[in-house]
């Protein structure tokens, strides 16, 4: 099966500044990615390389198996939310459905119509008097409307308030649900994509710092709280992203492969946020130190 | 039909509270043999969840011989989990009851009881696997 | 693609042909009577709705830059400005097949509505131009014929790239404006003179409009000469030389013409007209210096004028082509 996304070495560069640094990814096909990181950290120009509206200064990058970009059938088979959702302010919201069967081959203009007509949008309503969740939810229907393989969606809640904000994320699982497309969807926040994802990449600094599967990702990182040891010998496959000494304990949170047996060890579970803002944090402290890009392991 | 939910801070995994809870209703015979599920559609439009998520709790909701999924239509629950066990529940918790307030008679407030109703249900079950 | 384009831009070519209509009734309503006076009294035809010609020439020569500065500046940049050319490139269309044919489209209704505005004016002032016949001069040459077809398609051209390369509108009308002018003046002072080499023409003073005489300050005077009047024809220069091709020196100009010489202050000291002389002083002098110079004008025939129309207009147009493929490059290579 082809990935829905791959890269190798994938890099852009504005004159000296890296927007992506050395981006190495296979993500499968059929899973609903979050892409989380710091505002900066580059996922806009990931996302921007994976629809063709950038191209790579150095590196490669497939999107279901072809180059981004490079044929109107490889447009048509995915479907792009800009940050920010923009629309023609002065069309309405029947001329964007016009104008998406008139720039798609593909399209599909009863779903696009139920969409519209299950979100109350009012067809005749000028696009630029819609509010932010409207617009969210009309470009939605723009980029599925047109039967994508893979819909890209650049932060598409961030400046939705918590009520549109969990209707579009509704919407979108529901679409996945029916359809069967593969989603990659960027956010600032973990919390946003805790639910709705199945897979997840963490990209700091222009880097990707963690990528896998969540469920992988959960079940080999954990919270270890001990009695401090000095020469501690810990298991050569164990990772510490996090470490916390104090004179009598010290807390690790690691990667491992193995079960944690040691009985001096406290094992705790760890969400999706913990996991999260302990690569951050490490990224921040030592980043230059140690190994950078962990990938995590893929099927 | 049942109403599915998710407690955003219970610490389970989704998919493990989704299979909870047809479980604890299938134990409170709020759903029968032959009772649809909702399917994976209108629970991922209600929850906002991954499909994969509900998917995975049907499936291993299936695998413990629970339900059966019936291509194109639906989910349907083939066991049931209230049979025997059911009966006794009523005397149980009037027990149950009884021993709450006990408890709040000997001043032991709502934290408390469930601290030690929590500790004492964690020594049994290890008892019981020792 | 193409209904794409349209729907953007039908609000704006509504607006144009909108304006062509009240220009057509304004000039519908009006040109019979020109045509009246022409065949009755032609000599009336200048001072025959003096405000309407003045503003039907202003409409026509500043239409090209208007209309590049609406429609072709905001054609990408506002799309650039206001995110939207993300969701276009991200449509099943090639952003190469978005910019072609939101060039064309709008570059051709653009020319169209320049071009039609001219040629409705060249009918309603065809009496005048009769009259007049001075349709090669620089002021007039820009106005009617094909090259406001060429104008426009330049000017929008440039406003479409300029807004594409800035990736804002205002800059990029700003250098629109500026950008037309300055192509405009370039090409009719310094290109257009030498599409083909111009024509010589020997004649003496007496043939000449006129001859104007100048001192400067220190003293000496010159002589300058302005060219006859050629039906149709564009002179481009006229001066005064002997047989040697030598232009009179200031010495022999003081010598024949002592009163200009002697005079005080500086400046213009005299400008003679074909018709009543202005001082008895000047003529003589004038019919001295003729015994000895006559006059050599140089010139665009009248015959040239359909083929400058064609080399002009073709100018405009390939650099109009350039800037398109400039768009399409930029588009596909810089914007990525």
């Amino acid at each position: 099966m082809t990935s829905a996304i791959d890269t190798q070495g994938l890099t852009k560069r504005y004159g000296r500044r890296s927007a992506l640094s050395g981006c190495t990814l296979s993500i499968p096909a059929g899973k609903v990615v979050g892409l989380v990181g710091p505002n900066g950290a580059g996922k806009t120009t990931l996302l921007h390389l994976a629809v063709g509206l950038l191209e790579p200064s150095a590196g490669r990058i497939e999107v279901l198996g072809h180059r981004p970009a490079e044929s109107s059938e490889q447009l048509a088979r995915v479907g792009f939310v800009a940050q920010n959702t923009p629309l023609y302010a002065s069309m309405t919201v029947g001329d964007h459905l016009r104008l998406g069967g008139w720039v798609n081959p593909t399209w599909d203009e009863d779903l696009a119509l139920e969409r519209v007509e299950h979100l109350g949008l009012d067809v005749s309503q000028k696009a630029g008097t819609l509010s932010g969740g409207q617009r969210a939810q009309l470009a939605l229907t723009l980029a599925v409307a047109k039967r994508p393989e893979l819909l890209v969606l650049d932060e598409p809640v961030a400046s939705l308030d918590p009520l549109a904000r969990r209707e579009f994320l509704q919407s979108l699982m529901s679409i996945v649900a029916e359809h069967g497309v593969s989603v990659i969807l960027s956010s600032h926040l973990v919390s946003d994509l805790e639910r709705v994802c199945d897979y997840l990449v963490v990209l700091v600094a222009s880097r990707v710092l963690v990528a896998g599967e969540i469920e992988e990702l959960l079940a080999s990182h954990h919270r270890l709280t001990g009695p401090r040891r000095d020469g501690l010998h810990l298991p050569p496959d164990w990772e510490i992203i996090e470490e916390t000494v104090t004179e009598r304990q010290c807390a690790l949170l690691v990667r491992h492969e193995s079960p944690v047996h040691d009985p001096a060890w406290t094992v705790e579970q760890l969400d999706l946020e913990d996991l999260v803002l302990a690569y951050m944090g490490r990224e921040a402290t030592d980043g230059h130190k140690q190994g950078r890009t962990l990938v995590g392991a893929h099927s | 039909m049942i109403e599915l939910h998710l407690e955003a801070r219970s610490g389970l995994p989704p998919y493990q509270q989704i299979v909870r809870q047809v479980q604890r209703a299938l134990r409170l015979g709020v759903l029968q043999v032959g009772d649809q599920l909702p399917t994976v559609k209108e629970v991922v439009e209600r929850l906002a969840i991954n499909p994969n998520t509900v998917l995975k709790a049907y499936k291993e909701l299936e695998h413990s011989g629970l339900v059966s999924p019936r291509p194109g239509i639906g989910t349907f629950v083939t066991a049931t989990l209230s049979d025997g066990s059911f009966a006794s529940h009523g005397p149980l918790r009037q027990d149950l009851l009884r021993w709450l307030a006990k408890a709040r008679r000997a001043g032991l407030d709502d934290e408390s009881i469930e601290a030690l109703f929590q500790d004492s249900f964690r020594a049994s079950a290890d008892q019981g696997v020792a | 693609m193409i209904r794409l384009a349209w729907r953007q831009f039908r609000t704006e070519a509504v607006v144009a042909v909108v304006g062509l209509v009240v220009v057509a009734i304004v000039l519908g309503a009006t040109g019979p009577h020109l045509v009246h006076v022409f065949r009755t009294a032609p000599s009336q035809l200048t001072n025959t709705y003096r405000t309407l010609q003045g503003a039907a020439a202003v409409l026509v020569l500043v239409a090209p830059a208007i209309l590049g500065i609406f429609f072709g500046a905001p054609l990408v940049a506002r799309e650039l400005e206001t995110g939207t050319f993300r969701l276009a490139w991200t449509q099943s269309v090639s952003r190469r097949s978005w910019v072609v044919v939101k060039f064309a489209l709008v570059g051709l209704v653009t020319s169209g509505v320049a071009g039609g505005l001219s040629l409705m004016v060249a009918w309603w002032a065809n009496p005048i131009n009769i009259v007049n016949a001075d349709r090669f001069s620089p002021a007039n040459f820009g106005m009617f014929g094909v090259v406001p077809f060429g104008y426009a398609l330049f000017a929008f051209a440039l406003g479409a790239t300029a807004g594409l390369v800035f990736g804002r509108t205002l800059p990029a009308m700003a250098t629109t404006l500026v950008g037309y002018v300055a192509a405009r003046l370039a090409v009719t002072y310094w290109i257009r003179p030498h599409f083909e080499a111009p024509l010589r023409l020997s004649l003496p003073l007496s043939k000449l409009s006129g001859l104007g005489f100048t001192r400067s300050p220190s003293g000496p005077v010159t002589i300058g000469a302005i060219p006859p009047n050629i039906p149709n024809a564009w002179a481009l220069s006229a001066s005064i030389v002997d047989d040697a091709g030598h232009a009179p020196t200031a010495r022999y100009l003081a010598r024949v013409c002592p009163t200009l010489a002697g005079g005080p202050g500086s400046g213009a000291v005299g400008v003679t007209r074909s018709g009543p002389a202005p001082g008895g002083g000047i003529q003589t002098c004038i019919a001295r210096i003729a015994t000895k110079f006559h006059a050599v004008v140089t010139y665009q025939p009248a015959s040239r004028y359909w083929p400058f129309q064609a080399y002009e207009t073709a100018l405009f147009a390939v650099v109009a082509l350039a800037l398109a493929a400039l768009s399409v490059w930029w588009v596909r290579h810089r914007l990525v």
